[in-house]
Order: C-alpha cells, then structure tokens, then sequence
C-alpha cells in the first residue's frame, strides 16, 4: 500500500490489545525510480534523526544510497520507520556535502589537505598544554556519533590529554534524563522497555510530545489506543500537542511550575491511599522527607500556581494513583524547564511509591532526544567517567586507570566534569582556548545566541569544527574537518530503552570526508598519547576494535556489554543491555524486584543537591542510603528566574517540529520534510490573538532582552499567555550565513537565557519572557507550520500539509514469526 | 533567659547572609549559576528573616521582618561591572573569595541555629525547635553549595 507520509506521519493503524504482540508493518521508501529488485544491497542499520533507535535496512544501488526499509525482525520498530528516516538519508549525498578539510588562512576558511589541518590541531593542542596545560583544552561533542566514536574520544580527553572538559550537546537534550536516574537509581539506565506501551493500562507523557519526537514509539501508542482494552493517556503540556488530544487529561501549565504540579500529584497519590507500602518499605529511602514535603502542595495550591483546574490534577492522580500498569515517559518539557531535575525525579518517585519497576507495563523512561545520546553518557564523552563510573570514588578511578593502563592521576576527577555552558563560560573568560566540536552546532543551538557567537568568533579561541556540512558554527572555525557519517562508516548505538543496533557502513564517504573514529585516532597517533608502558593510548584502529575495547571497560558495570558483539548484532534484531554471561540475549527490564545499582560502592553517582546542585559527599550518602535502595528525593518549588512584566508579558518556550531535527542540517536537505516546515514560525493562542487582532500568518516580532526574531503567526492550540518558537531554524541557507541578516533573526535562540538546572546543568529553553509586536498583516497567507502536529491551525482555512507523490511510501502489512524479542 | 538576645543575634547573622548571598550574585552575574542559585538561596535567609521576627515578639524582641535590602542602585553597579570584565579571567580569583566569604558567613549562621536549637530543646519550647528544625538544613544547603561551587570552580581559576 502506498501511502503519503509527510500527510500521515504515523502511517496506517495496525490495533491490538493489551499483552498482545505488536503487528509488523514494513515501511519502505526508494529513490523515485528505484523499484524494490533494482536495489544491489540491503545494509543493516538503525534510524539517526531521532532516539528511537529504529532498526532499518540502507538500499544500496550502484554504490549510492537509494532508500530505507524497515527491519521487521527489529524489536522496537516491528518494520515501521516516521517520516525523517523514510526521507532525511537523501541528505548525505547533498552536493554541500564537506569533501576537503578547510583551513583559516588571512581571515577566510581555504581548502587543504588533511596533514595540514590535523598538524595544526595537534600543533595548538601541543602548544597550549606546553604553555597551560589541560585546562585550556576542551571538547564539545554531540549526541550523534557511534560508540566507538565516543570511547575513543573520552579516552584521549581524559586518558590521553588529561582535561575536565569533555561534554556533548546532549548537555541540552537529556542531560536531566541521566541525572534524575542517578538521583532516584544512583545510576544511569532506563528501567523502561518500549514493550511495556504493548502491556500498559496508562501511559503518561510527562513533557514529552511523542509524537512529534518518536513518531514510531506513538505509533505503537496509537495502536494500542485503536484496539480492545485500551490504555488511558496523561498529558502534561502548555501546547495541544498530538499527545494531548488523545488524552485522557490533558494538564497543561503554566510554564516552569512543573515541580509544583508533580507534588500536588504526589500529594493525592498519598493522600489517597495509593501508595505501595510494602515495597516502599523494603526498596527505597526517603519516605517521609518526600511525604513532608508534598503535603504543603495540595492540589488547590497548584491549581493556582500552575493556573490548571484543580478537578483535572485530582482527575490525573487518580489515574496514575489507581493505575495496574503505569508507563511514564518524560522529555524536554520538563529537561529544558525551569527545576528541570527536581521535576523528572518526581515522577521518579511516582513510580517508586506505587511499586511501578521491573514488571512488564511498568515502565519508566527518562526519554533521549538524539539517537547516540545514551552512548554520549555510557562512554563519558558527557564528561562522565565511562561505564556508569563514579568521579567520586576512588576505587572506580583507579578500576578505569588499569582499564586505559595509565596513572589514575592522570584522569581528572578532583571536581564535577565541566559542563557545556561551563565551557563556553571558561571560553568566555579566556581560559579554555581550544575547543574542538563534533557533530553539532551551538551558534545555533544553545541559548542567547549573540554571546555564543561572539565567543565563538574570538580570535584568542582555537576552533576546530568535525562536521559534515559548512554549519553556521563551522563558518566561525579555524580548522573544518569534513567527517563521515552514518551509512558511510561502521558502528553501534543504544537507543533509551538500552536496545544496542549496528550501522554497517554502506557506501563510500564523499571526497576525502573521514569517519570520526578515524580522525580521533590520527589526533592522537599525532600527539603522540601513550600509556604507562609507552604503548599507544588507543590500542585499535577500527571500530571493531574499538567495540571490544568499550566491552572490557563495561564488565561489571551496569551497561554490560560483554555478552555482545558485531556478529551477534548483525541479522536480527538489536538486543538490550546489560548483556553478559548471565544474560547473553540481554535484558529486557532491569530493577527487577526493587534490586537496584544503588549500592555507595557501585553507583554512579552520589546526587546533588536539586535547588543549589552541590555534589552529595560520599559520607552523607552512605549515612542516607546504606544498602542500596531507590531514593525518594522531595523538592520544593522555586518560582522561574524571569517572569512576565508588562515590557515582556508572554512566556516563551522553544521546542520541535516533527519534520526537522536539530538545527536542519539533514532534514532540510531531504526536499520532502523541508516542504512540509520549510520556515520558522511562531504560535499563540486564539484568545492572546484575538486581544491584540493578530490574525494567521502576520509577520511578528518576538523580542527578548537579548535579541529579536520575526516570524509568521500560526495561531494553535497553545495555552493562552504561551508563545511558541521552534528551534530548528538557523542562518546556513541564508544569505547571511551564520548570523542574522540585519537586527531581527530566526533562530529561536536569539531569545533564549542563559541559565540552567543546578542539578544536571542542562539548559533552561522554557522559561524566558518575550514581547510579541506585529510587524507586517497577513495579506491572507498562513503561516507556513505544520498542520498535523502541535501546530495545527484553530482556524479551518489553513491548506493541509500534504507531500504528494514524492513522499509516497509503501506499507506492507505482514506477520513475522519471533518478531519480538 | 536569653533566647531572645540568641534570636536577636541569628536575625542579623541571617540578614548578613543573605546580603552576602545576593551581593555576589550581583558580583558575579556573567557567571550564570553563581547569579541564580545565589538568589534562589538567599530567599531561605529572608524567609528566615522574617520567621525569626515573628516568633522574636514571644521572647520580648522586637525585630523588623522585612530582610535588609540591597539598595538597587548597588545591586545595578554591581551587576555593569561584573559585565564590564566578564571577558576577562580575573573576576576568578574574587569569586573564589566570595565563596568562601559565603561558607563562613553560613557557618556561623549555622552555629546560631545549633545555639538555638540547644536552648529552644532545654527549655521545652515547641515551636521555636521547630522553627530551627525547619530553617537549620537550609542553611547547611547554603553552605555545601559554597563549598561545592568552590571545589568546581578552584583548578579552573588557580592552573589558568
């Protein structure tokens, strides 16, 4: 069956129940042309431009890449793929594609060769050392890369050049899904599972537009919903998001009050009985601190607070309290909110009190944004120590330092990891003085823009940018070092729900583009990085290699890699960690029976404080949580750093569209998901339009204290007093470059603060006030946002976003014996 | 008895503190997390504050409950200049000294509520041990986060 999936992004619905096996349906979409028996090649892989994790084949034809099809066998997908895989593989061979690295020669980035550019890497990296040591080396790496890529990277940082200031940019993704886990768990790892939606009976979406961020994920959603017995759905979200309305409540706040509704949730559960005592008692601490702190928050309090009726936050416990099998999931609208961490570990402490781990429909995921951030976390290129390894713990210090055979001196561990914005800051102030960034794009991507380029643009800083494309951070670099990317080189990566995938390499890099593992390696080789015997400090020289080496640095630990390896991941399906001896097809729930990896001497970290982020010392750990149990952390509610005034009386929150990812780089290169968003928009409500007789697609002004963005209205569904910005949209395809072409931009991030959660360090894109002005009235034209997503139009003359022919896919519908794992 | 003359001295210990907390916000506002958590944990002092003149009446002191304010001409000085060098890496070494003035300020708060507590317990006085059981753990918050922000920020100032 053909089917148009720019207009249907979740594809047809496949129902079943309750317990029941997921249906396959195998989505495939080929070059125009291309017919099914033309294709050379099917190369196994797993999608990119999400964190799904979704496992797909590459159509190879003539040693080009000419389509996607899903696996069927894959465990988390059952053949389905959304609308960025079917079509986003067409950007890699874009004819903007890097193919020489580029050098800063008299002002302007010139073509060179690739001994040029990497001896004058090395070079200022060898200088600066000579001259100040680590401290003024830092690396800033994405959330896009394979593992191998990662382990490489975090050993040569820590292991090699000795520096704290190694980060990703999952930083502003899903820094606060791995700190809440180690606060409640005392390690990262997500005791959810994606099977758990095929057994749950309520599923709540704390802050997390699913269907916009894991199209298949809420295809499975849907489907569960289409069949017998279907789950309720909780929505917590200021927009009326495609999540929303199918909910059974949806609450939307007031922007940066979510801890305050999260304890007046709690507070119901508890005083209503619902809490599991029995296991409460035996697998967790904290209790009473937690039950002291919600009673101050009654619903009545945080109906006001968060202006949300109070029939609807009784109405949402009783759902959550009552539930059999409760399935949460969290993302950005708590992460890049206001007390990001205090609010994601609530719901944390939601399903420890009612005994919701470790069983099939008890889920819980601290969902990822990006499709390799897991690894980004699990390798230590977020600045952790790898493997879930503790910086505060001697013993794990000095367990890694026989691991890399170098001193555990030599690994920085005197202090917490500098994080990003840490790292910018220390830019800022001139003491980090190289920064080499891979894979993303901050002078699009982080907050308040114009003093991320200014630091970005000093001539005092080193600049070397590993990217595929010429992105607007990249034009600010001394050194470009045109990369390759997925399809082009070999790899793994871990999706939310711990399923590991291998991405075989399918054709060719463009023109000298290199993987990233290789360039890590030559650094090294470059500068010479040795062990303690005088052996070279990386010890491969492919991601093989690399694999096997990450696998020893696993055993033990809980993201356990030692029972898999590349064979064992080609063929089927992805398979989940822990993997080992014991569990050699992995593990489908961890925390079973309330056995946690919270033991002072195993876990990962110790917490901090969730309102002024200070480490925990291991001394009062010990004394909190002797034997390992969960930790019910309470937090109080702190109003948001900006609020509305008169001057500024919107709440501006920045956030996705399902079509892009990230800053554009890919999807706007795919033709069929660019049509489908192809400029930035801005949402308001229909009363806050209304009050100031904006109608449909006027051009606005959005101002902030730090900067102005203009953009067409689309006047959605969103909570009144809530403007709403995507974030995807830069300056690379304007005439301007990198930066906006005259006072007013469109990056969202003009507008954003600089500020972020004490606890995980992730920055706050939810809580800033803005004023919105109308520039220009609509001669008629609407906005040019989506329609069938969070911002669908209220009003009905808005055309239909539609791909026609060109985003055809074909579905097929069949039945896979042991199609699920 | 002299609780009154201990809830007296803890009222401008807590006072000082918060003037402390909220200058060195102000200080140092291009180093973001020190201008926000500082605010956000200053608050607990005022709030203190004023908890310490409500029950200061029982014990026959009369104290203002509105915290010391930071004049807003100050706080705006303060604030240019710290923008004025935030390119420069000097502000480093007063910040670590800001720090550490806030630890030791906390800890003598700190103390003074220990002095409290002990008395508020030998003399059976319900309400005012609740108030120490209450604000006490703030101010130990208060104290580890300027020893813990002094920790991270130390290497970075003192090998650059």
């Amino acid at each position: 069956m053909q089917i148009d999936r720019i207009a249907e992004p979740w594809g047809t619905r496949t129902p079943y129940g309750p317990g029941e096996e997921w249906p396959t349906r195998v989505d495939t979409h080929l070059a125009d042309g291309v017919a099914p028996e033309d294709v050379d090649r099917w190369v196994q892989s797993a999608t990119i431009l999400h964190s799904n994790g979704d496992g797909l084949d590459i159509a190879v034809q003539d040693g080009e890449i000419v389509g996607v099809r899903g696996r069927a066998e894959d465990r988390v997908n059952h053949g389905r793929l959304g609308p960025k895989d079917l079509f986003g593989w067409q950007a890699n061979k874009s004819p903007d594609r890097l193919t020489k690295p580029l050098i800063r020669r008299n002002g302007e980035l010139v073509e060179t060769d690739w001994d040029t550019a990497m001896d004058a890497v090395a070079g200022r990296a060898k200088e600066l050392l000579a001259e100040q040591g680590p401290s003024a080396i830092s690396f800033y790496t994405t959330g896009q890369l394979f593992l191998e890529e990662y382990y490489t990277l975090g050993l040569i940082a820590h292991g090699g050049i000795g520096t704290n200031h190694v980060d990703g940019n999952t930083r502003l993704c899903t820094a606060t899904a791995a700190a809440a886990l180690k606060e409640s768990f005392g390690s990262d790892g997500q005791p959810g599972s994606y099977t758990d939606i095929d057994h749950a009976d309520v599923i709540a979406l704390f802050g997390h537009n699913m269907a916009e961020t894991q199209t298949v994920l809420w295809t499975r959603v849907l489907d569960r919903l289409a069949g017998p017995n279907p789950p309720q759905v909780i929505c917590v979200d200021p927009r009326e998001t495609p999540v929303a309305r199918a909910a059974t409540v949806h609450l939307a706040p007031r922007p940066g009050t979510n801890v305050m509704l999260m304890n007046a949730l709690l507070h119901e559960v508890i005083a209503n009985g619902w809490v599991d005592e029995e296991y409460v008692q035996a697998h967790a601490v904290g209790f009473a601190e937690l039950q002291k702190r919600v009673a101050d928050h009654p619903p009545e309090l945080a109906a006001q607070v968060c202006d949300v009726p109070v029939e609807q936050i009784r109405e949402a416990a009783r759902i959550v309290g009552t539930a059999e099998r409760l399935m949460s999931s969290v993302l950005q609208g708590f992460y890049q909110s206001h007390q990001a961490t205090a609010a994601a570990v609530q719901v944390n402490n939601l399903h420890i009190i009612r005994g919701m781990l470790g069983k099939p429909g008890c889920g819980l995921l601290q969902m990822n944004g990006q499709p390799t951030a897991q690894n980004t976390r699990e390798c230590g290129a977020d600045g952790d120590l790898p493997a879930f390894r503790n910086w505060s713990n001697e013993e794990h210090v000095k367990d890694l330092a026989e691991v890399w055979n170098i001193d555990p001196m030599q690994i920085p561990h005197w202090s917490p990891p500098t994080h990003a914005m840490e790292m910018f800051r220390y830019a800022e102030e001139g003491s980090v003085r190289f920064m080499w960034v891979q894979a993303t794009n901050p002078a699009v991507s982080m907050p308040e823009l114009g003093r991320i380029r200014e630091i970005l643009a000093q001539e005092r800083l080193f600049l070397v940018v590993q990217d595929i494309f010429l992105s607007e951070t990249a034009q600010l670099a001394d050194v470009v070092l045109p990369a390759a990317t997925w399809g082009e080189k070999t790899g793994t990566f871990t999706n939310v729900d711990r399923t590991v995938h291998i991405s075989d390499k399918a054709v060719e890099p463009p023109g000298e583009a290199r993987p990233d593992l290789e360039i890590f390696i030559d650094f090294s080789r470059r500068m010479d990085l040795r062990d303690k015997d005088g052996q070279p400090l990386v010890k491969w020289d492919d991601p093989e290699g690399a694999f096997e080496g990450w696998k020893e640095c696993t055993r033990g630990r809980p993201c356990d890699y030692t029972g898999l390896s590349y064979e064992k991941l080609r063929g089927g399906s992805g398979i989940q960690w822990p993997c080992n001896e014991e569990h050699p097809d992995g593990t489908e729930h961890i925390y079973v029976d309330g056995e946690f990896w919270s033991d002072p001497e195993y876990c990962e970290s110790y917490g901090r404080d969730l309102v002024t982020g200070a480490p925990v010392s291991p001394v009062e750990y010990k004394a909190l949580n002797p034997s390992g149990k969960a930790v019910l952390k309470a937090a109080e509610y702190l109003p948001p750093h900006e609020i509305v005034s008169q001057e500024f009386p919107f709440q501006l929150i920045t956030g996705r569209t399902l079509y892009h990812f990230h800053t554009r780089t890919k999807t706007a290169r795919a033709p069929q998901l660019q049509k489908a968003a192809p400029e930035v928009w801005v949402e308001l409500s229909a009363s806050d339009a209304a009050d100031r007789g904006f109608t449909e697609g006027d051009l606005l002004e959005i101002s902030t204290p730090r900067g102005r963005v203009e953009a067409r209205l689309r006047i959605s569904g969103i909570r009144p007093g809530v403007a709403f910005l995507p974030f995807h949209y830069g300056y690379w395809d304007e005439p301007s470059g990198h930066q906006p072409d005259g006072e007013r931009g469109r990056a969202a991030n003009e507008l954003t603060m600089t500020d972020w959660d004490p606890a995980s360090k992730q920055p706050i894109f939810k809580t800033a006030a803005a004023r919105v002005e109308r520039l220009e009235k609509s001669t008629g034209t609407p906005s040019a946002a989506p329609t069938t997503t969070a911002s669908r139009p209220v009003s009905g003359d808005v055309p239909p976003t539609v791909g026609g022919p060109a985003a055809s896919a074909t579905e097929e519908l069949t039945t896979v014996s042991g199609g699920t794992r | 008895m002299k609780l009154g003359l201990a809830i007296e001295e803890l009222h401008r210990s807590e006072n000082h503190l918060a003037h402390a907390l909220l200058a060195a916000s102000d200080r140092h506002k291009t180093d973001h997390e020190v201008f926000h958590v500082a605010r956000d944990i200053a608050r607990w002092s005022q709030d203190h504050v004023q908890a310490l003149a409500a029950i200061g009446a029982d014990y026959g002191v009369e104290l203002d409950a509105d915290p010391a304010d930071d004049p807003s001409l100050l706080a705006g000085l303060r604030q240019k200049a710290a923008e004025a060098v935030g390119r420069r890496p000097e502000p480093g070494m007063l910040m670590l000294a800001d720090l550490r003035h806030i630890h030791r300020e906390a800890a003598g708060v700190s103390l003074d509520w220990e002095l409290l507590a002990q008395a508020a317990q030998g003399t059976k006085q319900k309400e005012l041990l609740e108030l120490t059981q209450r604000c006490h753990p703030e101010t130990l918050r208060q104290m580890r986060w300027a020893n813990g922000k002094l920790k991270a920020s130390a290497t970075q100032v003192l090998v650059s």
